[in-house]
């Protein structure tokens, strides 16, 4: 047994036991320094491909706030809609299909060729900004090397009623005109990037971390109140195309919170299709453009006058033979009078007396008067291209100048300055800041002229809409109205053109106490009628009435009906 | 101390299947979340779309026209008109 026993067994050398031992260990070290060196040396490049394999970075888009008006109409909105783009390397299609996507892109075949002309690019659009539907219908086409691109595009439902407020945005969704430039920064948000980790289906299933926080723009509720903006658009086109005018512009203030209701101008032009856009449509003329405002200007002489102390509304003035030369320039009355009081000055518009009493006033005191209710300065306003008018220092002034100036000549301001000067005298002496951003809060005015003089002046401008005065057609039913006319020659190549006029009107109502400022220009009226109280008072008037009914302002005249004056009954001024 | 390993292996194992069904449970509930704020994006996109359609409809001049031709409506005579102030409706 144990013979055979031995005899099975087999003696191995004791090598080829040691050296089976020795080569697992080997293989073993091996592997361990394999992972040691892995792990540690190769540890960073290792995760980031592991993570390349689940982990994700994603853009967190922001979308643009909205625009709305202060009753919380939408102004402007943006809306997702799909660019089409391609690679041209990539793009292989039959010329059926070519037709086909040509016809939901609304392009010609040859166009498309054209565009993937050159093969080297690795991107070019073949079409922005393409609605949603017509997008998914693109991709239905399973087209090789034709791809989307999710973009926004900003959608105006005002149209051209509110364009030249709101302004528009460019291809890429950021602002380029009006309160969309000027809020540019708050309207845009800023976009962020995340890190996620996506199942093999490609749905979320873990935040990994936030790499740039994304904002989101935030709303912008404007001062705008959509309804009597349209009002003012419609009255405007109205006058102006009646008028065949080259343009016009209005303003609806109000008194108390200094808000801008409504901002009006014509041409237009629709936002949504911008295309064959003019410069003459574009520019908002209400802020950006200046003129002469001629006797719109009066009150302000006739309130410094007042200030001084020196005259009383009653005070006569002489304005014998209507007429008065100031070294070869020679001032006219429409009506000459030979002599008039201070408040028949600014009821007749007379041009002589109004020259008299700023020749009788030191010139810096009628600057700083001008420069008091902000004109030769641009205004607070967050809008771009806020034009300052033109206020020569009073140094230079000769008397002649004076004289003019009295009577708005020499002197350019917008019509937004115009209107907000007025707030003066419907404050009693208080000059408002101007916003175009809902407040809704009583704004702080900057007192200028004393509360007696401002008073003055307000019944001076309501005689001034008096049959007798320059604009009798500015009154309404049920409201006591105070205003001004103007009618100045155009300034062109250096010199008054004799036949170009701008007809403007500025008032305010209720007198009693005042809630709404309007100032109205009409460029150049040629169609026989041009003085101011003929052409811009009515639309003053419509604009006024409609807006004070819509602000629910109560009445404090008798309801009686007005009888519009006949054609020969209403005083003229000359400028 | 057979007994002790055996216990300890057993809270082992509960508390690795606890770990996976709670990652799990997490991720479901994060892909859900996901989901819903993806919906909420779209209501909101839809939001802006209803309130530009509704815009659109509702545009001054429109309702103007409507309002004063096919419904024959006009604005009322100032005379008519009775503004009533807080202090006089009591």
């Amino acid at each position: 047994m144990s013979k055979s026993g031995t005899q099975g067994l087999v003696r191995l050398p004791v090598w080829r036991a040691r050296f089976v031992v020795t080569a697992l260990v080997a293989a073993f070290a091996a592997l361990g320094a394999r992972s040691a060196y892995l792990q540690t040396v190769r540890t960073d490049f290792l995760q980031e491909k592991g993570e390349a394999r689940y982990s994700r970075v994603l853009e967190v888009p922001a979308t643009r706030g909205r625009i709305l008006d202060r009753n919380g109409e939408a102004l402007a909105v943006s809306t997702p809609v799909k660019s089409i783009w391609a690679l041209p390397g990539d793009v292989e299609f039959g010329p059926g299909q070519k037709r086909r996507l040509g016809s939901l892109l609304g392009m010609e075949p040859k166009d498309i060729d054209k565009r993937l002309a050159d093969r080297s690019r690795d991107f070019v659009y073949l079409k922005r900004q393409v609605s949603p539907e017509i997008a998914d219908e693109v991709a239905a086409l399973g087209l090789k090397g034709i791809h989307q691109q999710q973009e926004y595009r900003r959608y105006y439902p005002g149209g051209e009623v509110t364009a030249h407020v709101v302004g528009f945005t460019g291809v890429d969704d950021v602002g380029q005109e009006g309160v969309e430039l000027a809020y540019q920064a708050s309207l845009g948000g800023k976009p962020g990037s995340r890190r996620v980790i996506k199942d093999r289906l490609g749905r979320i299933v873990e935040d990994v971390e936030s790499i740039r926080a994304g904002q989101d723009g935030t709303d912008l509720t404007l001062s705008i109140d959509g309804k009597i903006q349209s009002l003012a658009y419609g009255a405007l086109k109205a006058a102006v195309e009646e008028n065949r005018a080259k343009a016009g512009g209005l303003i609806v203030i109000d008194v108390r919170t200094g808000e801008i209701l409504a901002l009006a101008n014509y041409p237009s032009f629709n936002p949504n299709n911008r295309a064959r856009l003019t410069g003459a449509q574009l520019r908002n003329r209400v802020i950006t453009d200046l003129f002469e405002p001629g006797s719109t200007l009066k009150p302000f002489t006739i309130a410094l006058a007042l200030e001084s102390g020196k005259l009383t509304p009653n005070t006569a003035i002489s304005t014998a033979p209507g007429s008065m030369t100031i070294a070869h320039y020679t001032i006219h009355d429409t009506h000459p009078a030979a002599s008039l009081s201070l408040s028949q000055v600014i009821q007749k518009s007379s041009n002589v007396g109004a020259a008299k009493v700023a020749l009788a006033m030191p010139s810096a005191a009628m600057w700083s008067m001008f420069q008091s209710v902000g004109f030769g300065e641009a205004p607070q306003l967050d809008f771009p291209g806020a034009a300052a008018g033109k206020l020569r220092p009073y140094k230079s002034w000769r008397p002649i100048e004076q004289a003019t100036m009295a009577y708005g000549h020499g002197i350019s301001v917008s019509l937004l300055q115009l209107a907000r000067a007025y707030t003066v005298f419907a404050r009693d002496g208080e000059l408002v800041p101007l916003t175009l951003v809902k407040t809704g809060t009583e704004a702080a005015g900057e007192k200028v002229l004393s509360a007696s003089s401002a008073r003055a002046v307000r019944t001076m401008l309501e005689l001034a809409v008096q049959p007798g005065g320059t604009g009798p057609r500015a009154r309404i039913m049920g409201w006591r109205v105070a205003g001004k006319t103007g009618t100045a020659h155009k300034e062109e190549n250096g010199a008054y053109a004799p036949d170009k006029y701008l007809a403007s009107f500025a008032g305010f109502a209720p007198a009693s106490a005042p809630r709404l400022v309007v100032a109205v220009v009409i460029d150049e009226p040629s169609a026989g009628q041009y003085y101011g109280g003929a052409v811009a008072a009515p639309v003053f008037a419509q604009v006024m009435q409609g807006a004070l009914r819509l602000l629910g302002v109560p009445h404090d005249a008798p309801l009686v009906p007005i009888e519009s004056p006949g054609a020969g009954d209403d005083a003229r001024e000359s400028t | 101390m057979a007994k002790l390993n055996l216990l300890l292996l057993a809270v082992l194992v509960a508390c690795a299947i606890g770990l996976v069904t709670s990652q799990h449970r997490a991720r479901k509930l994060f892909s859900d979340l996901e989901r819903e704020q993806a919906r909420a994006r779209a209501l909101d996109v839809e939001y802006g779309q209803l309130q530009l359609e509704a815009s659109t409809w509702a545009l001054h001049a429109r309702v103007e026209s409507i309002a004063a031709r096919k419904l024959g409506l006009h604005a009322p005579d100032p005379r008519r008109v009775r503004i009533v102030r807080p202090a006089e409706a009591r």
